[in-house]
């Protein structure tokens, strides 16, 4: 039954190669059709939105959503952040810097609105401590490979 | 040697025990608002729920905040899927009747809410003497850098804000402060 089989899978082969084409037209026609349909922005609007958007993401993403754990006003879904996040984006069209933006948040909800601590003062402690922990650690380690090693006689 | 490690160990132990320590006794939602003291944020909100004579105000008027100089306003964030102010709504309503005959203005300010759901929920709990206003995009709120309803600002005759109660208000607490602040004069008109 060898020759049958071949010509079965001859046969099958030519199915999937026309299957395949076929679904390669429908794909070229379905997305031209949905480019065709997106409505057409000129490029500079487009440039300026996606530039005020960055800009929006780059400062909505220090502010910390009030109603949310730890969580930035950019990546929270929460209506309140979505609000706060559409009045940094209004202010950064009205002309304010991100800085003064920022400003206005912090005189609204004090310092606790930027996610990360202002480096001044007692919130030093939060940028130093890790690095503190990292230089006592290896100091830690150094000093005990010194006390294994001295001292100890080779025993091979 | 041991007396060496044991006062190595502790002064490694003792500042994180002493952070924990305070992190337990610091409530993290408890966080304290720069606005007392500072001029309270202007609005303009338009009313949706009028209130009731004497205090009632017409829907569709504006609530202007420039207009109340010289009075003590008691600005009351809610909001009808909010349980706490629930149990605020008799008491506020009923201490702004008493100061009917006195510069004493109070508004609510629904927040994150519909005008429909709020006139229901005003409706079921038996009426508002006090108008309420709505806050389109949540602006007003956030000027007064909100974090959840109830909060209550009660600001003084000299525009500044005076005091901000978080969560639920009692009729005590409003009723001092208001008296306090009726107790200090109004400033002179034209006065910065």
């Amino acid at each position: 039954m060898k020759p049958t089989s071949r010509v079965l899978s001859r046969v099958l082969s030519r199915m999937l190669s026309r299957v395949l084409t076929l679904a390669a037209v429908i794909v070229v026609v379905v997305v031209g059709a949905a480019r065709a349909q997106t409505p057409q922005v000129s490029p500079r609007a487009a440039a300026g939105d996606s530039a005020l958007e960055a800009r929006t993401s780059a400062v909505a993403a220090q502010l910390r959503c009030p109603v949310c754990q730890g969580l930035s006003i950019q990546d929270s879904p929460s209506e309140l952040a979505q609000q706060m996040r559409s009045l940094v984006r209004d202010q950064l069209a009205d002309g304010k810097s991100p800085d003064a933006v920022k400003a206005y948040f912090i005189s609204k909800y004090g310092e606790w609105i930027l996610l990360a601590p202002a480096p001044h003062g007692f919130n030093l402690l939060a940028y130093a401590l890790p690095v503190l922990a990292v230089l006592g650690g290896g100091l830690a380690i150094v000093l005990a490979i010194r006390r294994w090693t001295s001292g100890t006689p080779e025993t091979t | 040697m041991n007396w060496k490690r044991a006062t190595i160990a502790g002064a490694f132990a003792f500042p994180i025990i002493g952070l924990f320590i305070y992190g337990l006794k610091h409530d993290p939602h408890d966080i304290p608002s720069p606005l007392p003291g500072k001029p309270a944020p202007t609005f303009a909100l338009e009313v949706f729920a009028p209130g009731q004579p004497p205090l009632g105000r017409p829907i569709g008027d504006t609530v202007r905040l420039a207009d109340l100089k010289g009075q003590v306003v008691v600005l009351n964030f809610w909001a009808s899927w909010c349980l706490a102010c629930r149990d605020e709504h008799r008491t506020l309503s009923e201490v702004a009747r008493s100061y009917a005959d006195k510069p004493v203005h109070f508004v609510g300010s629904l927040y994150q809410d519909t005008p429909n759901a709020g006139r229901q929920w005003i409706a079921e709990l038996g009426g508002q003497s006090y108008p309420s206003v709505q806050d389109p995009r949540t602006r007003t709120a956030i000027d007064y850098g909100l974090y959840g309803v109830p909060e209550t600002f009660i600001i003084g005759r000299d525009g500044l804000i005076a005091h901000k109660i978080t969560g639920p208000a009692s009729a005590a607490a409003v009723t001092q402060i208001v008296d306090s602040l009726l107790a200090t004069p109004a400033p002179a008109k034209g006065a910065p």
